[in-house]
């Protein structure tokens, strides 16, 4: 029993601890400028609401959340159908969509900075093609980019959705395509009535990963828009990021909570699932 | 998108169901090799041929074939004026202890919670993989972190990794065991051996598929995390994605593109050289252990 006690106690003190803190910390005026700590009760809920500041955050959040999840699975699923066959050139496909998983996404937000600028690659492309000047601002528009940084995250993650795709289209036995088959089914039926049902497991693991990964995503956001223009990108942990280096803790600690409890609340049905397919396997 | 095309050209044909399966199987290799050059390539493309540019020609980064072809020297000047190697170190300083230690204490509970079905390890289970989705308190860790003297620190850094990749690393082997059947343990039990040596001689090898997963996936967020690191040790310890941050955002190098790639290359080679060496074994481990 004494094995689980490394584990435990790191977890109590670096994971459990911590968060009992946001629970404390976020009804304080901590701050950077001065040394003493006093219980300041609703005031930073009440101040970050009434100045639109925590609504805005938590619906860019989830519109973001729901981007990824939607264009990440997409991606993932579309490729997975294309590559599934094993030829060399498929093998070759996978290992190239995987380079961006292994990328710092860091980078990838720069990489995408430089592709995206108004006098950038792609609008270049995009003007030879349509052999007229153009000079989209891809990462300057208030109302589109928060779309566009979904899709650039949903393209760095986009070959992790395919692995578990992949690996769960393995797992459809071979008879059941084949009594699909003889009973006469098109090729469009036998996928949408026979394979995808089957794939239940790896939707939802992929579904909840992209979701869960994106609320609590920073650096491709960071790297692309710094949450701008005008704030339209600005979800929660770039807040938390930006506040904390302005020493403003206690609102950093605030919406650091309004994350957890935003994510908690999402997660229940989420672990729910995980931990019954558990008990199936 | 793609899944549909084979789809939409059937009308055209006389809509039998092998030559639609005929036109896929040509097809489908063009438009894989397209989506590839298209979705990676070019990206990529730009990534070489920015940092193999001089300052003038990549202050606008595109897809021409630089005149003059000088990756080296930025390379090079990338790794001293950066201080990449520090960084470099700072990285691995941070990310060894960190895989070690996850692996170690979490296949050392995750056993426990495997084998013993009590309401106890039940609830403790529930607790350590509650860490997998909800997002760890980031500034409240700072002050933890200095009320006990590690604010800043290297051991600071890897306390704070270790407590967000348990989860992960407990869930997997959590499941991974209870696929094993007990009959080995339980021999070597009876034969007098204490439950130390069971885990170090019986248990740990026959882990050894799932830890590789768990490894490859702690290494890939830890090696490129920049989020956590920021809170904890910024400014105070470097480690790569802190330095590519600096070095991006600094005045300095403002519109320095071709430096900017460059380090994008150096950071991103030793992954990839991973990837390309233990392609099989990586995707392997990565699908086995999620959906089974």
């Amino acid at each position: 029993m004494w094995f689980l006690v490394p584990a435990f106690a790191i977890l109590l003190v670096f994971f459990v601890l911590p968060t009992l803190f946001n629970f404390v910390y976020a009804f304080t005026d901590w701050s950077g400028f001065k040394s003493e700590i006093n219980p300041v009760g609703f005031d930073n809920f009440v101040d970050l609401a009434s100045s639109g500041t925590l609504f805005s955050a938590l619906r860019i959040t989830v519109v973001y959340a729901a981007l990824v999840a939607v264009f990440q699975n997409v991606f993932g699923f579309a490729l997975a159908v294309l590559l599934e066959r094993d030829t060399r050139l498929n093998r070759v496909a996978r290992v190239f969509f995987l380079i961006p998983v292994l990328m710092s996404a860091l980078a990838v937000g720069y990489l995408f900075q430089a592709l995206l600028k108004p006098d950038g690659s792609v609008n270049q492309l995009i003007s030879a093609v349509a052999r007229q000047p153009f000079d989209h601002g891809w990462l300057a528009d208030n109302t589109w980019t928060i779309v566009v940084v979904a899709l650039i995250h949903s393209w760095k993650w986009m070959g992790l959705s395919m692995l578990i795709y992949l690996a769960g289209l393995k797992t459809i036995p071979e008879d059941v395509m084949e009594a699909a088959r003889i009973d006469g089914a098109s090729r469009w039926r036998t996928f949408w009535a026979v394979r995808s049902p089957l794939l239940a497991p790896a939707v939802t693991f992929n579904v909840a990963t992209a979701l869960l990964g994106s609320m609590n995503g920073f650096d491709i956001v960071q790297a692309t828009t710094g949450g701008g223009p005008a704030r339209t990108t600005e979800i929660l942990n770039i807040f938390i990021y930006r506040t904390f280096g302005q020493g403003l803790f206690a609102q950093a600690t605030t919406m650091s909570l309004v994350l957890f409890l935003l994510v908690a609340l999402m997660a229940f049905p989420v672990i729910h699932l995980l931990r019954k397919r558990e008990e199936i396997l | 998108m793609t899944a549909g095309a084979p789809h939409r050209s059937r009308p055209g044909r006389q809509g039998t169901g092998i030559s639609d399966a005929r036109i896929w199987t040509r097809l489908q290799p063009v438009v894989a090799a397209a989506l590839v050059v298209t979705l990676i390539g070019i990206p990529l493309w730009l990534v070489l041929v920015t940092a193999a540019k001089s300052q003038g020609e990549a202050i606008t980064p595109d897809l021409s074939w630089p005149d003059d072809w000088q990756l080296w020297d930025n390379l090079r000047q990338v790794w001293t004026d950066a201080d990449v190697p520090a960084a470099f170190l700072g990285s691995l300083l941070v990310v060894v202890p960190t895989v070690v230690g996850v692996l170690l204490c979490g296949s050392m509970a995750a056993w426990v919670l495997a084998r013993r079905a009590t309401r106890l390890t039940a609830v403790l289970y529930a607790i350590a993989i509650s860490g997998i989705i909800l997002p760890p308190a980031v500034v409240t860790v700072v002050l933890l972190l200095r009320q006990l003297g590690l604010a800043g620190t290297v051991v600071g850094m890897i306390g704070v990794y270790l407590g967000i990749y348990l989860s992960t690393v407990i869930f997997f082997v959590t499941g991974f065991v209870r696929t094993i059947p007990t009959s080995l343990e339980e021999a070597a039990q009876t034969d007098g051996a204490s439950p130390l040596t069971v885990f170090r001689r019986v248990v740990l090898p026959l882990l050894r598929p799932v830890l590789a997963t768990a490894t490859i996936l702690v290494c890939l967020y830890v090696w490129n995390d920049v989020f956590y690191a920021f809170f904890v040790i910024g400014g105070r310890h470097d480690t790569l994605p802190l330095n590519l941050f600096r070095v991006a955002s600094a005045g300095l190098y403002l519109n320095n593109w071709h430096l900017i790639f460059a380090y994008v290359i150096l950071m991103s080679l030793p992954l990839i050289v991973v990837l390309a060496i233990a392609q099989r074994k990586i995707i392997s481990g990565i699908t086995s252990g999620a959906v089974k």
